[in-house]
């Protein structure tokens, strides 16, 4: 036979090893395997031993590393065993898919495509890319490929179709892997989600997005239905999934020509999707190219493309379809990646979702489910859960139970899963999920040699620090940005992206502290160990921003206390990632809806405020912000006046605290009914008898600072607690509540003072005895300049004419001064005109 | 029929006749069904059989397959999930008979599990085989069925430990008449115990490892969750021969959604988090708020129902403990059920409740 097409299922361990048999009975002269042609060099490391799967081909346009695409590799991937076998035989490899360099060269001229070129292409491609910004247009689907660096960065799971970036691209593509199947889910753009070298198909996830990446726009029409899910629903199955389990990687002899004949069935009913169309042109003209040259030839791609492979096409035809394409200049490495990655949950593009399994599948030659399910009691019995023999006995009785109910010939994932789940684990979700993470996904991350040509994160950073000019040296050093300086705060910038990847190169200097905002201090020294980090950080996007904005979501999601979420929203500021500020919002909203204590709440509200009122946040949803802000306000509002009851003296401090902080905070957010419904909670909270003096007297004091108690009121209040009926503890808090941190304010606050000094005077002779011992606590706290100071303007005349003169204001006058207040404030300030 | 609640083999006999009449796959020796059938019977196949438990299919396949495989079953989940539906009607189909039940207590003696006496005949003839009282597990022994045992947690330990040897050696030994009972093939266990119960009498890990597990969640959506109400609800009323009430499946829909999102935590629209009270909230539950509606609504109101029918019957079922869940319920009040327009009518009245 002098050429052999092998239409396989990317990442089907049963593909892999039939791939393996067919071609050690074929010993081809040549192999072709599905791949980006830039690659071709790279295929020497794979004889080395550095390399180790799972890996990824990591794709990126020189000029600009932020546009890149992933093709992982898994040990059960039948391409990397094809190409396993050919080197060890040293048969010559080739990699033939349309060349990764196109897709960037299209993406920087997105115009260039004639539609007039292909003639008889069935729903021009121009269609279909376009929809999304020039940088992804014209990505054809399947490979998904998140050229953007927006959309490289792409916090995880954000459904890129809304992302600037990245067109929500459907990605149809994945229709070809004889797999096929649009790999509907995972819609997020995470970094990871880039990558799919094709369409790899793995159905179950919901998902439904894009996949970020290119894509023709989510309207596309022309999308090949989804082939195995016809097939499997012919068969019967309602999951194409299994349909292939049972169909073709359980019975281990995939019969290559059935597959192709299937296939061609499927796409003789199937709308062509354009970008197949342009790949399968270019596939086969490396294929003639070859033919001249090889007579016994071996072609490993996705079942879906085989047809067209074989199909007899006119040399012209499939020129005019290439032509006119501009190839961009793209650079390629290897790159580790891990299991987590491959599974769709984590946010991979079309990922498979169990990976672990398939390594399984692939790696054990029998007694499948037993070694499984020991596998399984040993990840519990690591985890301190009893589980014997016995458990693993009869979890394989049941998983063969339910095959049988189910009329399978084999269990599969599903079966020993539930079994695990019913036997094992005791109907715990948790230890579920410990088996699914461990086991069934796994944890096996991939390794490459040292000598491996560096990764775009690591160019992007040499190329930001030049720009900076920071040099990475091993030397300790200090570093003093003055943040109005533009370079200066680009620096800052940079060091706090780093710290988020984990790479802290600089370390923030305790040094003085309060010299203004604008500055800040670093020490410097970069460590060897941060190249490595590099690496393991290029999985989370190809540029600083990106792949510092992509872990940031990822921490926000996994953050467990508010208070870690509040950190990484203020490092979203400090960072600039504006891209992960909506997901961190998100998780505070989250993270404050579960948070039981409300003085965590009152913790984080301030600084939430503070951003809104003064934070120039760019980039940033201030909407989104002020909404999660307000809806914190109120979850503090139902939970305070619970919250007040039954106080020890140190908790009554922290409530007293938290209540300033919030009101400070409120009277910044300058929004009328949120400050109504915080006063009208503090109100109600004032007429509990139950609430202790401190926060008694605080709240006494802020409702008369903020007018909502008249002068007699307060005046009725404050000689309450030093009535009879009041124990003088309770007295003594009530009144350092209603003075405390007031000095200076009692030296200005002509009301206020006046208020205590009747107050004062009102006092029955014979009871200040008993009161004095009370205001010696609370005033001996206060400066001793304070202390002379009120005393003075107790002693001398007091200001009160001042204020009717206030009144008589010339407003003229007074205008001319606003420009330069509203200079100073940062806003404009307009007068009402009905004032 | 005068009883109050037929059981679940006599109101099926239709359909589990008809499952058996068309059934033509092997069964397992003492079944009056073969699993697939049992299958279709608890889910119900879309035409002639009703679904009686709505749900996850896979679960119904593992209890299923567990009963075959000989390995007792234990339900788990928080209440209203059905456990007890489902082990009923699991018992009815696989052995045409759900009667024999023990309800555990905290107060169940070891005899209501093995056997008793009957005092008179014992002091009267000595320990004879007519002097012994069977417990219902010692009965479904001797006649290859399948026992229930309720709340098997409530159940004093010492008392749960008589459960192993009658599930390793599936054989019930009586040394007073030195014989024993051997289980007859077919014979199997269902328990049910709650989830937010546990701690009360955990299983041994001895008599755990008898039991293969499987957790009835709560209904997965809301569609789901307003059908599984609607339907009980109708069943129920007209059980207990309630006077007629309009479906008023506008008002199921707002229980079963505050249900929903006041368990899950979460709105439906997936934008805001909420706490979660720490009643369980279930189905069952939101059954029972909604026939009390109907029933307030028919005898004292003008026979509609409307938002103040239900709001106090949801005010209870949420507020459990008085402090923390009152929390709750206020910050849901204000945050969530307040925006919403088309639900003003409620939010007064769940204020007023």
């Amino acid at each position: 036979m002098p050429e052999r097409f092998y239409g396989i299922r990317h990442h089907g361990p049963g593909s892999a090893r039939a791939v393996v048999r067919e071609l050690a009975a074929q010993q081809p002269e040549i192999l072709l395997v599905e791949g980006p042609p830039e690659a071709d060099d790279l295929v020497r490391w794979v004889a080395g031993g550095g390399l180790e799967p799972p890996v990824a081909l990591l794709g990126y346009a020189a000029d600009d590393p932020g546009r890149a695409a992933f093709w992982p590799f898994a040990v059960f991937s039948p391409e990397w065993q094809a190409i396993r076998w050919a080197v060890a035989n040293e048969v010559p490899v080739r990699f033939f898919d349309l060349p990764y360099g196109y897709r960037v060269g299209e993406a920087a001229a997105p115009r260039t495509r004639p539609a007039a070129g292909k003639p008889g292409a069935p729903g021009t491609p121009e269609d279909a890319p376009e929809t999304g910004e020039p940088g992804t247009a014209g990505a054809p689907e399947d490979r998904p490929v998140a050229d953007e660096p927006g959309a490289a960065g792409a916090p995880e799971d954000r459904p890129v179709a809304d992302e600037p970036g990245a067109a929500g691209a459907p990605e149809d593509g994945a229709g070809d892997g004889g797999s096929g199947v649009p790999a509907k889910g995972v819609a997020d753009g995470g970094p990871g989600a880039d990558g799919v070298p094709e369409e790899i198909v793995e159905t179950d996830e919901a998902g439904g997005g894009g996949i970020p990446g290119e894509a023709p726009g989510p309207a596309e029409p022309a999308r090949p239905a989804d082939p195995i899910g016809e097939l499997a629903a012919a068969a019967g199955y309602d999951d194409p999934e299994r349909w292939w389990e049972d169909v073709v990687e359980h019975r281990g002899v995939p019969v290559f020509e059935a597959i192709a004949e299937a296939m061609t069935a499927i796409r003789e009913g199937a709308a062509e999707d354009p970008e197949d169309l342009v790949r399968e042109a270019y596939m086969r003209t490396v294929l003639r190219e070859v033919r001249r040259r090889h007579e016994n030839i071996a072609v490993v791609c996705g079942a879906w493309h085989v047809p067209a492979l074989t199909r007899k096409v006119a040399v012209k035809d499939d020129a005019a379809l290439l032509k006119g394409r501009r190839k961009g200049k793209v650079t390629f490495t290897w790159v580790p990646w891990t299991y987590g990655r491959l599974a769709s949950w984590s946010g991979y593009g079309a990922g498979v979702s169990s990976p672990g399994w398939y390594h399984h599948l692939f790696t054990s030659t029998d007694a499948v489910v037993p070694r499984w399910l020991v596998a399984a009691a040993g990840v519990l019995r690591a985890e301190g859960v009893p589980t014997s023999s016995a458990h693993v006995i009869e979890a394989t009785r049941l998983a063969e139970a339910l095959a049988t109910l189910r009329g399978r010939p084999l269990a599969g994932l599903a079966e020993v899963t539930e079994a695990a789940e019913a036997v094992m684990c005791d109907g715990e979700p948790l230890r579920t999920e410990l088996i699914a993470r461990r086991l069934v996904v796994g944890e096996r991350l991939g390794a490459v040699p040292e000598e491996m040509p560096a990764v775009p994160l690591a160019r992007d950073l040499t190329a930001q620090q030049r720009t900076l000019r920071l040099k990475p040296e091993a030397a300790e050093r200090g570093l003093d940005l003055d943040l109005r300086k533009d370079i200066d705060l680009r620096r800052s910038r940079l060091l706090h992206r780093l710290r988020t990847l984990g790479l802290p190169w600089g370390e923030p200097a305790a040094g003085r502290r309060g010299t203004g905002t604008f500055r800040e201090e670093w020490v410097l020294r970069w460590q060897p160990e941060f190249a490595v980090r590099l690496v393991e950080g290029s999985m989370w996007g190809t540029t600083v921003l990106a792949a510092a904005t992509a872990r940031a979501i990822r921490r926000a999601r996994a953050a467990r206390t508010l208070a870690e979420v509040t950190g990484l929203l203020e490092t979203c500021l400090l960072a600039d990632l504006g891209e992960a500020y909506p997901a961190v919002l998100a998780a505070l909203d989250t993270r404050a809806a579960l948070d039981a204590d409300v003085h965590h709440l009152m913790a984080a509200l301030p600084a939430l405020a503070r951003t809104l009122r003064y934070g120039d946040v760019r980039h940033t949803d201030v909407a989104g912000l002020a909404t999660v802000t307000a809806s914190l306000l109120k979850r503090i509002c139902a939970g305070l006046p619970s919250a007040a009851g039954s106080l020890s003296d140190d908790a009554a401090k922290q409530l007293r605290d938290g209540m300033d902080g919030v009101h400070q905070a409120v009277s910044l957010l300058a929004d009328n009914d949120l400050r109504e419904l915080w006063l009208a909670t503090v109100e109600s909270l004032a007429r509990r008898p139950d609430l202790h003096g401190l926060p008694a007297g605080r709240i006494t004091r802020l409702l008369s600072d903020a007018g909502r108690l008249d002068p007699a009121e307060v005046r009725r209040r404050l000689r309450l607690p030093l009535t009879v009926g009041t124990p003088p503890a309770h007295a003594a808090a009530w009144v350092e509540g209603f003075l405390a941190g007031g000095g200076l304010l009692l030296v200005h606050d002509d009301a206020l003072l006046g208020l205590v000094d009747e107050w004062l005077a009102d006092v029955p002779a014979d009871a200040f005895d008993d009161v004095l011992p009370l205001l010696r606590r609370t005033f001996g706290s206060f400066d001793p300049g304070e202390r002379r100071a009120i005393g003075e303007r107790v002693a001398g005349p007091r200001a009160v004419v001042a204020t009717a003169d206030a009144a008589s204001i010339d407003e003229e006058r007074a205008v001319m001064v606003l420009p330069a207040l509203g200079a100073l404030l940062g806003r404009e300030i307009r007068i009402r005109e009905d004032l | 029929m005068t009883a109050l609640r037929p059981h679940a083999e006599d109101e099926y006999a239709d359909e589990l006749a008809q499952l058996a009449a068309a059934d033509d796959r092997p069964r397992p020796p003492g079944w009056r069904l073969s699993p697939q059938a049992v299958v279709t019977y608890l889910l119900g196949d879309g035409a002639k059989i009703t679904p009686k438990y709505v749900g996850p299919r896979r679960l119904i396949e593992v209890a299923v397959s567990t009963l075959a495989t000989d390995r007792a079953l234990l339900l788990l989940g928080v209440p209203g999930t059905a456990k007890t539906w489902v082990s009923e009607h699991l018992a009815a189909a696989v052995s045409g008979d759900s009667t024999l039940l023990v309800q555990g207590t905290a107060g169940t003696p070891e005899e209501a599990i093995r056997y008793g006496w009957n005092y008179a005949r014992l002091l009267a003839e000595g320990p004879t085989d007519a002097a012994l009282v069977p417990s219902p597990i010692m009965r479904a022994m001797r006649t290859g069925s399948i026992a229930r045992l309720e709340e098997l947690t409530r159940v004093p330990s010492d008392v749960q430990d008589a459960l192993i040897t009658i599930l390793s050696e599936k054989t019930l030994p009586v040394p007073e008449l030195n014989t024993e009972v051997q289980a007859e093939r077919g014979f199997n266990l269902i328990a049910t115990a709650n989830d937010r119960d546990r701690g009360v009498n955990e299983l041994s890990s001895a008599l755990r490892r008898r039991f293969n597990t499987v957790v009835l969640p709560m209904p997965a959506n809301a569609d789901d969750e307003v059908e599984i109400v609607a339907r009980r609800v109708a069943q129920l009323g007209a059980s207990l021969e309630l006077p007629e009430v309009p479906a008023a499946l506008e008002e199921i829909r707002r229980v079963v959604t505050i249900f929903r999102e006041l368990r899950g935590g979460l709105t439906e629209d997936g934008r805001t988090k909420l706490k979660s009270p720490t009643g369980s909230l279930s189905t069952a539950e939101a059954i029972s708020v909604i026939t009390n509606g109907m029933a307030l609504a028919a005898h004292f109101g003008d026979g509609t129902l409307h938002p103040g029918d239900v709001a106090a019957g949801i005010l209870g079922a949420v507020v459990k403990d008085p402090v923390s869940d009152a929390v709750v319920w206020r910050e849901y009040l204000e945050t969530v059920v307040r925006e919403r327009p088309d639900w003003l009518d409620f939010y007064r009245a769940a204020r007023d409740a």
